[in-house]
C-alpha cells in the first residue's frame, strides 16, 4: 500500500512520519509515537478522550487520519507539563479531584486549554456547555467545571498570557 | 478499529481535483473535506471509498467574501471559523447562529461548510438555513461550473445534485434585510436534531411580513420548505391566531418517517412547536411583540 510522509510538529518537536492514507491522528500518536497520553474512546468523534489540538484548536484524532494534519502543530496531554512542573489545569484537576478513573481526562484537559485560551473568564455555566463534548463516566461533571474555572482564576491572577504557560518544553531526544 | 486501505491525493487546484476524481473512477472515490462524517462512517466501515481526494490544500476553497450583499463562503472553511466570522455574522446571521447547534466546537473546528451541505443529512442544521435562505451552491466538474440553488440541490437523504466527479466549491448567501431565528429540539446540546426551523422575516414598520423564507430539518428525506406558512404570513401583520393557522398550513402536509429518536406523531409535535417558536423568536427580534410561547421545553 502506498505510503506518504506526514510532517507535524508535536508538542514542539518536528517530525516526519511515514503512514499509510488511512492511519488515524489517534494511532500515529500513541503507535508510531508512543505518546499513549490520547486516548480512544469510541472512535467516531462521540465521545471526546481522543482530543488533541491541532494549531490550537481541540480536534477529535480518531476522526482525523494523520495525512489531514500534514504540516500541523499538535498539542496532546503530554505537553501540558512542564517537565515536573504541572500545568495549572492538571493541578486543579488533582487538586479538585476532576478525574476517577482519568480515561476521560487528556480530552477534558485539551478542550479545556482552548476553552481558557478563547476565554479565561469563562464561567461555571459557560466551561459546563462548552465542555458538553467531553463524556466522562466518573465525576459528574462538577469537580471538572471547578477544576477549569479554578485553573482560569490562576490563570488570570498570573500575569504571563495563557499560551506562555502553556507551552510546552522542548522535547529532547 | 480502522478503514480498509485506500488511495489518498492532496491536490492544490479544482483541475487536479476532478482529474483525479475521473482518474479514480473505479475505485468509488470521494472527496475529503473535514472527514467528521466521512471518517466515522469510514472507521465503522459503513463507507468504504477506494480513494479519497483531500480538499484541504485546494487554493481558493476556505475564503469568506463579502461582496455588497453577497456572501461567498468556501466549501472548506471550517464550521468553526465560519461561526467566528464577522462577515457571516454581518450578512448571515441565520447561519451564524444555527452553526453553533451543530455538533460541538471541536468537531466544527474540522468539520467544514461545504461537507455539511454536500453530506445532506435531512437533520442537519446548514441544509434547512440554506434552503431557507435561498442560498446558491457553486458545482465544480469536468463540464465546467453550474450554479444550483438550494431548493433543486437538496434530492433526498444523504443525496444532493452532485453528478459523480463534480464537487461543491462554494455556496453563497444573500444578505437578508430582515431578521432571523433557529430553533431545534434534541436531547442534549451537540446531539443530532430530531427537527429544528431556520426562519428568516422581514417585516416593515407596520408589522407587516414582507418576505419570508422557513425550512424545517428532520421531517422529511430532505430539509423542508414551509412554504405554506411564508404565504399564508406574507402580507399580513400576524397574530396569534394567524400565527397558529400559518404554522398548520405546513404541519398539515408533513409526513416525516419514525425512527427510534422520534416518531412520525412526535417529529410532528415538535416541528409544529419549533416553527410557531421560529416565527415568535425572528418576530421579536423585529421587535414585534408576540406572545410568550407555550412553554414547550427546549
Ligand atoms: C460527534 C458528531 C456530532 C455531529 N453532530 C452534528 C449535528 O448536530 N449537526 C450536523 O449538521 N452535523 C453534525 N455532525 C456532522 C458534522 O457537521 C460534519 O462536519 C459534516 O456533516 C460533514 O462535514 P465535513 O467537512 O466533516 O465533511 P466530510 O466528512 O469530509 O464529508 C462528508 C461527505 O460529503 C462529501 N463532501 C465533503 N465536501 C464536499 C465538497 N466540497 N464537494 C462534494 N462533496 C463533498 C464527502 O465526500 C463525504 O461523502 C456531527 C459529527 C460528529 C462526529
Ligand atoms: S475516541 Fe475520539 S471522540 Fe471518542
Ligand atoms: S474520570 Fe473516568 S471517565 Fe472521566
Amino acid at each position: 500500500m502506498t505510503r506518504h510522509d506526514v510532517t507535524l510538529t508535536v508538542n514542539g518537536r518536528t517530525r516526519t512520519v511515514s503512514v499509510e492514507a488511512r492511519r488515524l491522528l489517534v494511532d500515529l500518536l500513541r503507535q508510531d509515537l508512543g505518546l499513549p497520553g490520547t486516548h480512544t474512546g469510541c472512535d467516531h468523534g462521540v465521545c471526546g478522550a481522543c482530543t488533541v489540538l491541532r494549531d490550537g484548536a481541540s480536534i477529535r484524532s480518531c476522526t482525523t487520519f494523520a495525512v489531514q494534519v500534514d504540516g500541523s502543530e499538535i498539542r496532546t496531554v503530554e505537553g501540558l507539563a512542564d517537565g515536573p512542573t504541572l500545568h495549572p489545569l492538571q493541578e486543579e484537576f488533582w487538586d479538585k479531584q476532576g478525574l476517577q478513573c482519568g480515561y476521560c481526562t487528556p480530552g477534558m484537559l485539551m478542550r479545556s486549554v482552548e476553552i481558557l485560551e478563547r476565554d479565561p473568564d469563562a464561567d461555571p455555566a459557560q466551561v459546563r456547555e462548552e465542555l458538553a463534548g467531553n463524556l466522562c463516566r466518573c465525576t459528574g461533571y462538577k469537580f471538572i467545571t471547578e477544576a477549569v474555572c479554578a485553573a482560569g482564576r490562576r490563570m488570570r491572577a498570573d500575569s504571563a498570557p495563557l499560551a506562555e504557560q502553556a507551552r510546552p518544553a522542548e522535547v529532547t531526544s | 478499529m480502522k478503514p480498509p486501505a485506500f488511495g489518498y491525493a492532496a491536490p492544490s487546484s479544482l483541475t487536479e481535483v476532478t482529474a483525479l476524481l475521473a482518474e479514480h473512477d473505479d475505485l468509488e472515490p470521494r472527496v475529503l473535506a473535514g472527514g467528521q462524517s466521512l471518517v466515522p462512517l469510514m472507521n465503522f466501515r459503513l463507507a468504504q471509498p477506494g480513494y479519497l481526494v483531500d480538499l484541504q490544500h485546494v487554493e481558493g476553497l476556505a475564503d469568506i467574501r463579502l461582496d455588497g450583499d453577497t456572501l461567498s463562503i468556501g466549501a472548506m472553511v471550517r464550521q468553526s471559523v465560519a461561526e467566528d466570522a464577522p462577515q457571516v455574522a454581518a450578512a448571515a446571521p441565520l447561519l451564524a447562529e444555527a452553526l453553533r447547534f451543530v455538533a460541538h466546537r471541536p468537531v466544527r473546528n474540522s468539520g467544514t461548510i461545504g461537507g455539511s451541505l454536500a453530506h445532506a443529512d435531512p437533520s442537519a442544521e446548514l441544509p434547512a438555513v440554506a434552503l431557507a435562505a435561498d442560498a446558491e451552491m457553486t458545482l465544480v466538474g469536468p463540464a465546467g461550473v453550474r450554479r444550483v440553488p438550494a431548493a433543486e440541490f437538496f434530492v433526498g437523504p444523504f443525496e444532493t445534485a452532485l453528478r459523480p466527479g463534480e464537487v461543491l466549491s462554494e455556496v453563497r448567501f444573500v444578505r437578508w434585510p430582515g431578521s432571523h431565528a433557529f430553533v431545534e429540539f434534541m436531547r442534549t446540546h451537540g446531539s443530532f436534531a430530531i427537527a429544528g426551523v431556520a426562519c428568516l422575516l422581514d417585516v416593515d414598520a407596520a408589522g407587516t411580513v414582507r418576505r419570508a423564507g422557513i425550512a424545517l430539518s428532520g421531517v422529511g428525506p430532505t430539509p423542508v420548505r414551509a412554504s405554506a406558512t411564508e404565504q399564508s404570513l406574507i402580507g399580513s401583520v400576524p397574530d396569534q391566531d394567524s400565527i397558529r393557522s400559518a404554522v398548520e398550513a405546513t404541519v398539515a402536509v408533513l409526513s416525516p418517517a419514525g425512527d427510534v429518536h422520534g416518531s412520525t406523531e412526535t417529529r410532528i409535535d415538535i416541528a409544529r412547536a419549533y416553527l410557531r417558536r421560529a416565527i415568535e423568536v425572528a418576530l421579536g427580534r423585529a421587535g414585534v411583540e408576540v406572545a410568550p410561547h407555550d412553554g414547550t421545553r427546549s
